[in-house]
């Protein structure tokens, strides 16, 4: 018999939804920053893997010479991107849902299960849950790499002001270039999420905008059913 | 909708959380859901598109920022001057830690009948009136040194060693006018015009400061880079440096300096960046 199981709170969805635009204009006006002085690479002494970023990239993605159009986006969407973030941070925390998102120890060992699991390494099921230990880990990394681009940005934007927030993070051409390597982690994120969420199909997609999802399976028996603090009302 | 106990609900009520239905009741519940979230989905979708397109067309120039992020500009320039004070001193460094300092745009430098041995700083709207003055008469100024790490606006920056004099120590010596009326005190910057204009002898480019950042402690007249009388591409005989602000604001080859009451024209804000421009 199905069952029609409240997946995500309104809120959750919300702040998913908004930071998803809000997250594609940082990026992009990111790189518009960027380009005036592209000088990260990947290599060893002279010899360069790849450069970030090959010109047809911008090209592409008409990201070449809008330094001034870019900073003028940057900074009023940061201010969303850094309010929707903190509301959701709050609104995690006091609603209790942070038991379900904060991996503990052993998360992180499954989550080398789960990996095997996706790649299709692993025959045996996942334990039931909301979210899996990957996911665990990843939705909470991406939290705390949202706290660090907001802290490597401040670091670049008022380097004199908040000089000790520059220092914190290595100096100013260091806090670029960890803004950098963060932003890049944002948009492998953003890949990953979006095959994951391919895979997982349409009932799992659907419950990111309705709430609700569909579930087949009969529910668990009280003595599977989770440790009592992850039961939620 | 969770956690009730009580009997089914009647007929038409939605069910409860994770309750076993049939497959036509899930499936009728989730049509509804799914009606009413799509539509709110594709009702945010649609504005967010349309605002979107909004924005775009808000910039009245083709070279100049859509009003509502030069406003976001304008209002991060007013939360960083009610948190910050003005007088907070960018980082210093060792004189080991300097670079070679790219000299980035020769605007304003191009004018092929400009002569140093010809070149006065004129000064207008001093307390005084108009007033020029040559590079020794500056140089008798008590003048300063500092290594700063200099910003260029495009992201990258280079340690440089200054020698000049502070603005404040100039507008010390040849004071702005006052609104009281009183001689121009640096404890008092309020008292003084709120900006300074610059701009090179042939007018081609030209820079606004708020007078907070103008008379910055850092803020200088320099004549001197890395030991070096300044080259001509680094603004011979003398240009403004001003660590706080990115490189854009720190003006070579000062022809004019102007205290003015209203905000000056400034090279690149017209150009779309930031008038403030602060770090």
């Amino acid at each position: 018999m199905p069952r029609l199981v409240q997946k995500h709170s309104l809120a959750t969805r919300w702040f998913h939804w908004v930071n998803f635009p809000v997250l594609g204009v940082m990026v992009g006006s990111g790189l518009l920053i960027y380009w005036a002085n592209d000088v990260y690479r990947v290599g060893v002494g002279g010899w360069t893997l790849i450069r970030f970023f090959p010109d047809w990239v911008y090209r592409l993605l008409s990201l070449d010479h809008g330094l001034a159009l870019g900073m003028g986006w940057h900074f009023a969407f940061a201010w969303l991107f850094v309010l929707n973030g903190l509301a959701y941070v709050v609104y995690i925390v006091s609603s209790g849902e942070w038991r379900q998102l904060v991996p503990r120890r052993r998360h992180f060992r499954e989550a080398w299960d789960v990996v095997r699991h996706d790649l299709g390494l692993r025959k045996e099921p996942l334990p039931p849950a909301k979210f899996n230990a990957a996911q665990r880990v990843t939705y909470s990394a991406i939290v705390v790499m949202g706290a660090l681009i907001t802290m490597t940005g401040f670091a670049i934007y008022r380097p004199t002001q908040l000089a000790w927030l520059t220092a914190l993070c290595g100096g100013y051409q260091a806090a670029r270039f960890e803004h950098f390597w963060l932003m890049m982690g944002f948009v492998a994120f953003f890949g990953l999420h979006l095959v994951q969420v391919v895979r997982a199909g349409w009932n799992n997609f659907r419950a990111m905008v309705i709430g609700v999802e569909r579930v087949d399976a009969p529910p668990e028996a009280p003595a599977a059913s989770p440790a009592p603090s992850e039961v939620r009302p | 909708m969770t956690g009730e106990t009580s009997a089914p609900p009647p007929t038409g009520e939605p069910p409860r959380n994770g309750e076993e239905l049939t497959e036509a009741e899930a499936n009728a519940r989730l049509r509804t859901l799914s009606r009413r979230g799509f539509a709110v989905a594709g009702a945010a979708a649609l504005g967010t598109l349309l605002g979107w397109r909004w924005l775009l067309r808000q910039a009245t120039r083709e070279d100049d920022l859509a009003w509502p992020l030069r406003r976001a500009l304008q209002t991060n320039r007013e939360i960083s001057e009610a948190l910050f004070s003005p007088r907070r001193l960018a980082p210093t460094s060792s004189r080991e830690a300097v670079g070679v300092l790219r000299p980035n745009g020769t605007i304003g430098l191009k004018d092929a009948d400009f002569r140093l041995e010809g070149w006065r700083l004129q000064a207008e709207g001093l307390a005084g009136g108009a007033a020029s003055f040559s590079l020794a008469e500056l140089q008798a100024l008590p003048h300063v040194e500092m290594t700063t790490e200099f910003k260029c606006i495009e992201g990258w920056s280079t340690v440089a060693h200054w020698a000049g004099v502070r603005l404040a120590d100039f507008a010390r010596a040849h004071p702005p006018p006052t609104r009281s009326g009183r001689r121009f005190d640096l404890e008092r910057p309020d008292d003084a015009p709120p900006y300074l204009s610059l701009e090179t002898p042939d007018g081609e480019y030209y820079v606004g400061l708020d007078t907070a950042s103008a008379l910055h402690p850092q803020t200088l007249l320099a004549w001197a880079l890395n030991g070096e009388p300044l080259s001509e591409e680094h603004g011979a005989p003398l240009r403004l440096v001003i660590p706080v602000k990115y490189g854009i604001k720190n003006l070579k080859r000062i022809g004019t300096l102007a205290w003015t009451t209203r905000q000056p024209a400034d090279y690149w804000a017209e150009l779309g960046y930031d008038w403030f421009a602060g770090l």
